[in-house]
């Protein structure tokens, strides 16, 4: 990857208010007799228009926290509270409507709907919040001309190179206007180029005023972030503007 | 809703060879059902709006039942003593006043089948052929087209006579007046002296492909010894019949030398009991193909789940990735559900169709009006509806409760 600008050139937003509260968080798993801790004790707050890396080796927590960020998972104690919503003590009905409507997921795999075009898929989480099909195709293909793909909405993810695959998934993710966008690993599965092109798009949502979240172990990924949390061992090691 | 259909169809449309026969199992099920259901609806129909058996006003005594759910080869009717043709004219006598046009048949039995010839021309094997006396035509609505009807003295005389149906005639004398010919019956000779007029087919069967002579004569050639005679009974009018009836059944008690104690060792029927014994064996033909489709459809239902169920974990990740964009449980239980309902309920309808197809064109052949069973059919609707819920039921569940981390890592 080309190195990007020292950190300092770099503009950094003012950010807004409280979108994440995370305070003492803890996650167990019982593997047969072993119980893994996941997650010792976290605390993190992220605040509006952040662009933030999570880094750490393979069984840091890392995916574990990303999965509590994303709303796909409980802690098993601590406090999470979403836009001031306690999250920990939510059904799995209440956190899907969370993450319908305050997340947007970046797969490393992409995760689209094979057999349905671009439009449909970026329709997907409108059509799981109840918005009518004229809108809801409106926003869609808006949302498709927004990271460039104005011109192939129609087509089938099969019909696609990797990086536009990533850009259809990208406008999934922004279609809902969510609070947060969650990237795992978003660039793992595209040549150097073509990630560069994600990173850059990611750099413009951010300039637009979203709020990135990237899930890598890729120190050039998350040198593109303002924010970097280094995770070890189901702690927080570091946290803060590293380069 | 709409949404929910155009994802089930959409998903079917994928695996159309594997969506097709899994369809195909509740096709067969319906198919059955209602093939038969169709088919007895018409015919019953038919036979309900005015066929008749018999003619009108007519009963008749015989040996066996006209229809045996169990066949004739019970012994209780086995045992039974042969009506003889001198018991049939001893019951004539009595009858005299009160009813005067009794017809008496008895048929060829099939053993030998009868083959009939003239010169070189020859009918196919199981030519109807029986002997009767001059009421036949009023009794089973025959007419005469050309030559005579049998008289009272062809009967006592026993005379070598033929009436022959236009089949018989198109065979044996394609380009001849049959008039007076001499045609060849299981090597006995006989003398056409009439025509009957054309009456095409009834259930299946031509009633035009048939030769009577005279019953004396029939039971003379045939063997007396291996028939029993049909007595068919015409009473003078409708406010008869009944009284008609009964003093046709003590004739017979007394021809047949019963004592009061005993019972009748002779079947009476009306076109009455033979609607009500026809009705009898349609209820268990329908109740046969029931049970068979009851059966085809819960295999076709577990069919049905296992596709399913096969179907949910090939598309864990699908599920997963639905429930990370916000899919609730709800949702994805209504869609699975609802794509084994359009499966079953597709597989329903084309049996549906193909079973009224079927049925009616039974029904066809054998001369019946063509029916639309809209209750039958409703009910398959409804039957497959439920088909679909239930055997969808568990695997729709499956796919709900996927723990969304699970399923997006899934490969």
């Amino acid at each position: 990857m080309s190195p990007p600008a020292p950190v300092e050139t770099r503009p950094v937003r003012p950010v807004g208010p409280l979108v994440i509260a995370i305070e003492g968080v803890t996650k167990l798993y019982q593997m047969g007799e072993e119980t893994i801790h996941a997650l010792r004790g976290v605390t993190l707050d992220i605040r509006r228009n952040e662009y933030l890396a999570i880094m750490g080796p393979s069984g840091s927590g890392k995916s574990t926290l990303m999965n509590m960020l994303g709303c796909l998972d409980t802690p098993t104690s601590g406090k999470y509270e979403f836009n001031g919503n306690d999250v920990a003590a939510m059904t799995d009905d209440e956190l899907a409507e969370i993450r319908n409507r305050e997340i947007g997921f970046v797969f490393q795999t992409f995760n689209l709907l094979p057999r349905s075009d671009a439009l449909r898929n970026v329709e997907l989480p409108l059509i799981y919040a109840g918005v009518p099909s004229g809108e809801r195709h409106e926003r869609a293909r808006l949302a498709l001309e927004s990271v460039g793909l104005g011109n192939r909405i129609h087509h089938k993810p099969n019909e696609l190179s990797g990086g536009q695959r990533q850009r259809v998934a990208v406008a999934r993710a922004l279609v809902n206007r969510p609070s947060i966008i969650l990237a795992d690993e978003p660039t793992g599965n595209l040549d150097s180029k073509t990630g560069v092109e994600i990173l850059a798009l990611f750099e413009d949502l951010y300039e637009a005023g979203n709020t990135l979240i990237v899930v890598t172990h890729e120190e050039a990924v998350a040198r593109h972030a303002r924010r970097v949390i280094r995770l070890h061992d189901g702690l927080i090691e570091s946290d803060g503007h590293v380069y | 809703m709409n949404e929910i259909l155009k994802m089930a169809f959409g998903s079917l449309g994928v695996n159309k060879l594997r969506s097709f026969l899994t369809m195909s199992g509740i096709t067969i099920g319906v198919f059955s059902v209602i093939g038969v259901m169709t088919a007895v609806s018409a015919l019953r129909g038919s036979i309900e709006t005015g066929l008749s058996f018999l003619g009108s006003n007519m009963f008749q005594f015989s040996r066996f039942p006209a229809f045996g759910v169990n066949g004739n080869s019970e012994h209780k009717y086995l045992a039974r003593r042969r009506v003889s043709l001198d018991q049939a004219q001893r019951y004539i006598e009595f009858m005299r006043g009160s009813a005067d046009v009794i017809c008496l048949k008895a048929f060829a039995n099939g053993n030998p089948l009868v083959q009939a010839s003239y010169g070189n021309h020859k009918t196919t094997k199981g030519v109807t052929f029986g002997g009767t006396n001059q009421y036949f035509l009023k009794a089973n609505q025959f007419e005469i087209g050309t030559g005579r009807n049998f008289s009272p003295e062809d009967v006592d005389l026993v005379r070598p006579f033929a009436l022959i149906g236009q089949e018989i005639v198109d065979k044996l004398f394609p380009s001849e007046n049959p008039l007076g010919k001499l045609l060849k019956a299981n090597d006995r000779t006989y003398t056409v002296i009439g025509v009957f007029a054309s009456k095409g087919t009834m259930f299946g069967g031509s009633e035009d492909n048939i030769i009577m002579i005279p019953i004396s004569r029939f039971l003379m050639d045939f063997g007396a010894e291996q028939y029993s005679v049909n007595i068919a009974t015409e009473s003078p009018s409708q406010t008869q019949y009944n009284a008609t009836m009964e003093k046709g059944i003590t004739a017979m008690r007394v021809v047949r030398g019963l004592r009061p104690e005993q019972d009748n060792d002779f079947e009476i029927y009306s076109n009455d009991t033979l609607i009500a014994a026809f009705a009898k064996v349609a209820d268990v033909v329908s109740s046969g193909a029931f049970v068979i489709s009851a059966i085809a459809l819960l295999a076709a239902g577990v069919g049905i789940m296992n596709i399913m169920l096969v179907s949910v974990t090939e598309r864990t990740k699908e599920i997963g990735v639905r429930k990370a964009v916000g899919a609730r449980k709800i949702v994805i239980l209504t869609q699975f559900l609802v794509e084994s309902v359009v499966l079953s309920v597709t597989g329903g309808l084309v049996g549906i169709l193909l079973g009224t197809v079927a049925g009616d064109g039974l029904a066809a052949v054998l001369s019946a009006e063509i029916v639309f069973p809209w209750g039958w059919a409703a009910a398959g609707v409804v039957v497959c509806t439920a088909i679909g819920v239930v055997f969808g039921m568990y695997p729709a569940w499956k796919a709900a409760s996927l723990d969304p981390i699970e399923a997006l890592r899934y490969e």
